[in-house]
């Protein structure tokens, strides 16, 4: 009897350690499966295997970066002149300007004739640059293929054009993203301190109990609507005021969702400000007033320095809060890809952009991969406020100790 | 003197700005209220959508939102307050139970379009689950364990440790202990606790986009793996990406109602409930 119920009991703490480490691995998982889709990004041809860029073997440019091939296929170029060529105009070919130039017969029913009209193309125009499939490409082709660069990290920090679905050279510069994501986060943060701080204070310092009482739970309840809904309210009613306010072409700015993503950060920072607040020792507070101190110079000199740490959390855990909210912010900033420079401009965030493109974008390809290295980015983001925040509370708790 | 004009312009901004937060909340939830409140009768509630969503209901979208919720709950519901119990009461003070606690404090940090991807890829493709009511809920169900364990856990940590003693000297082993004297003082903050992930859980859209969500889908889900609506995702439709969303915005305003009434009432459900068992318990 005694056996089988020890028996029991170590089942049973398995049963209770097994699930233990389910967030832990959850973790570790989302890590793994973020990282293999988006490390994917820096290892995956631009053009896939099945097509070729190339252009004429009389053309003498060299050096065909991405960016440059991207611009020549978006006709920015008249000539070669400009990438150190010839005064040849640039002639695009592709499958279906093909069609255009030459009529059905002249391609063959099958299209057994493409090769050779290719061919012929090319040779009567050294300025010619092609992008087709690898079939359609003679035996005797004059012309050379073009390697395209793979995207490198740097590049894609850096980089200020998103167009990930322009062909055939797709880019993914998400610094445009980076920036919307700080400006909105940084509007949010300088919306919310004030009025969470204040409400922290005002709640632990200032206010009865009987008012504590209820406000308290108001609060708590701005913590529990949906996100979606705070979506919809911007959209309907501050994005309107802006546009009505400022004189703008578009209500939907960074300034709009500046001040939706700060009203969600509010319950997070008056939560945390005001516990840290509270564990203020009262001889301290009383020390203070001993002195002759007026409440509001205790606050200022005493209590507030006291809770320097606990503050600090709450305004970190706002910030982790905000860079992070997405159908919020995809309904209210707009979602342009130019880098902003007022908070009056639209702009897009790393979670909204996710949310926007990531149906669209085929499973696998080098758009899906590249959202999932965004989501990296956000999730490093996060991480970082994470361990500030662990940071923090390990030197307060030392300090106190 | 002086510094007591300094101290009642200070906190007389402070009460401003408090109050301005507590009506943001009022305008927020009265505009939503106002609104919707016309919208919604019965035949909004139970009938389908229907004329490219300008007329009908959101019965779809309320029925799919209730199946992500119970899927979600079932499984982080039991895992959360397992290892709730098993962090609190079974760890020592050691680094296990440090590095359990900023795991669980890490993946509460992640964003929920985070979830939303890591779903996708998990349990969409690699388990190859597809867009379904089982993949949904599992992200879900993620999304919420964080917040089942560190309530669990801070009703545990309530519980008088002189209860935890009295028990042993009766000579009862730790399991019995938790059984029969932790787990029903815990238990009315363990439920409240679970009650307000429900509201966390029913309001998500962007972990449900690539799981399971559907623009559009006029009948009940058969099973586990079908697509459903869901009211979060459906309110997101209608504001934005409607085919006439000028046409279909008093259905926004209704799903908006909807969405803040199921919140509210489970706000307000889960403090009563809190009163109600607190009382039971400390008569016992």
């Amino acid at each position: 009897m005694r056996k089988f119920r020890d028996i029991y009991e170590k089942i049973i703490v398995g049963v209770l350690f097994s699930s233990s480490t389910i967030t832990s691995l959850t973790v570790i998982l989302i890590i793994v499966f973020l990282f293999k889709e988006g490390i994917g990004l820096f290892n995956h041809a631009v053009v896939d295997d099945n097509h070729v860029i190339a252009i004429s073997s009389q053309n003498p440019v060299k050096d065909l970066t991405a960016d440059k091939l991207a611009k020549i296929f978006n006709q920015d170029y008249a000539t070669w002149q400009e990438l150190g060529g010839t005064k040849d105009s640039v002639k695009i070919l592709t499958t279906s300007t093909l069609m255009s130039i030459y009529t059905e017969e002249q391609l063959g029913a099958n299209g057994e004739n493409i090769p050779s009209k290719v061919n012929e193309y090319v040779k009567a125009h050294p300025g010619a640059i092609l992008f087709m499939s690898k079939s359609f490409l003679p035996a005797d082709f004059a012309g050379r293929e073009i390697a395209v660069d793979k995207i490198s990290l740097k590049k894609f920090l850096t980089g200020t054009h998103w167009y990930p679905t322009s062909s055939p050279i797709p880019q993914f510069g998400i610094w445009a993203i980076i920036m919307g994501t700080l400006m909105v986060t940084l509007g949010a943060i300088l919306f919310a301190i004030p009025l969470g701080m204040a409400t922290a204070i005002y709640l632990s310092e200032i206010a009865s109990m009987r008012l504590r009482n209820i406000v308290k739970p108001i609060v708590e309840l701005l913590a529990g609507i949906p996100s979606v809904v705070y979506g919809f309210f911007g959209l309907i009613v501050v994005v309107p005021l802006i546009q009505k306010g400022f004189n703008l072409d578009v209500g939907e700015t960074i300034l709009a969702g500046s001040i939706i993503l700060g009203i969600m950060a509010l319950p997070t920072i008056i939560t945390v400000a005001e516990d840290a607040l509270r564990t203020t020792p009262r001889a301290l507070k009383e020390a203070s007033l001993a002195l002759g101190a007026s409440e509001w110079q205790t606050l200022r000199k005493v209590v507030i320095p006291y809770a320097k740490s606990g503050i600090s959390t709450a305004i970190i855990l706002g910030i982790g809060r905000a860079i992070g909210e997405t159908m919020a912010v995809l309904m209210v900033t707009g979602n342009s890809s130019n880098i902003p420079t007022s908070f009056l401009q639209p702009a897009r965030t790393i979670p909204a952009t996710i949310a926007a493109e990531l149906g669209e974008a085929p499973y696998g390809g080098l758009h899906f991969k590249a959202l999932f290295a965004l989501a990296v980015i956000l999730f490093l983001f996060t991480i970082i406020i994470n361990l500030t925040v662990e940071v923090i509370k390990n030197k307060a708790r030392k300090q106190s100790a | 003197m002086n510094k007591n004009i300094n101290q009642k312009i200070a906190f007389s901004v402070f009460k401003l700005l408090s109050f301005a937060v507590v009506a943001i909340l009022f305008v927020i939830l009265g505009f939503i209220v106002v609104r919707g409140i016309g919208v919604v009768n019965w035949e909004f509630l139970t009938a389908m959508p229907e004329d490219g969503m300008t007329k009908g209901g959101i019965m779809p979208a309320i029925v799919g939102t209730a199946c992500l919720v119970l899927g979600s709950m079932i499984f982080a519901f039991p895992i959360g307050v397992l290892s709730g119990i098993y962090i609190n009461e079974y760890l020592p003070e050691n680094g296990l139970k440090k590095f359990l606690r900023m795991m669980t404090n890490n993946l509460a940090g992640v964003p929920s379009i985070v979830f939303g991807l890591f779903g996708m890829a998990l349990f969409v493709n690699y388990l190859k689950f597809g867009d379904s009511i089982l993949a949904g809920s599992l992200t879900l169900g993620l999304l919420a364990l964080p917040v089942v364990i560190r309530l669990t856990e801070e009703a545990l940590k309530s519980v008088d440790d002189n209860l935890r003693l009295a028990s042993y000297a009766m000579g009862t082993t730790k399991l019995q202990t938790i059984r029969r004297v932790v787990l029903p003082v815990a238990f009315p903050n363990i439920l409240t606790g679970l009650i307000l992930s429900v509201g966390r859980v029913s309001g998500e859209t962007a972990p449900i986009l690539f799981t399971v969500a559907t623009y559009f889908l006029p009948r009940l889900p058969q099973s586990i793996f079908d697509q459903v609506m869901a009211l979060p995702y459906h309110l997101y439709v209608l504001a934005t990406s409607g085919t006439q969303i000028e046409a279909s915005k008093p259905m926004a305003y209704g799903t908006a109602f909807v969405l803040v009434a199921i919140v509210l009432f489970i706000n307000v459900l889960a403090s009563l409930l809190r009163r109600f068992l607190q009382k039971k318990v400390k008569m016992n």
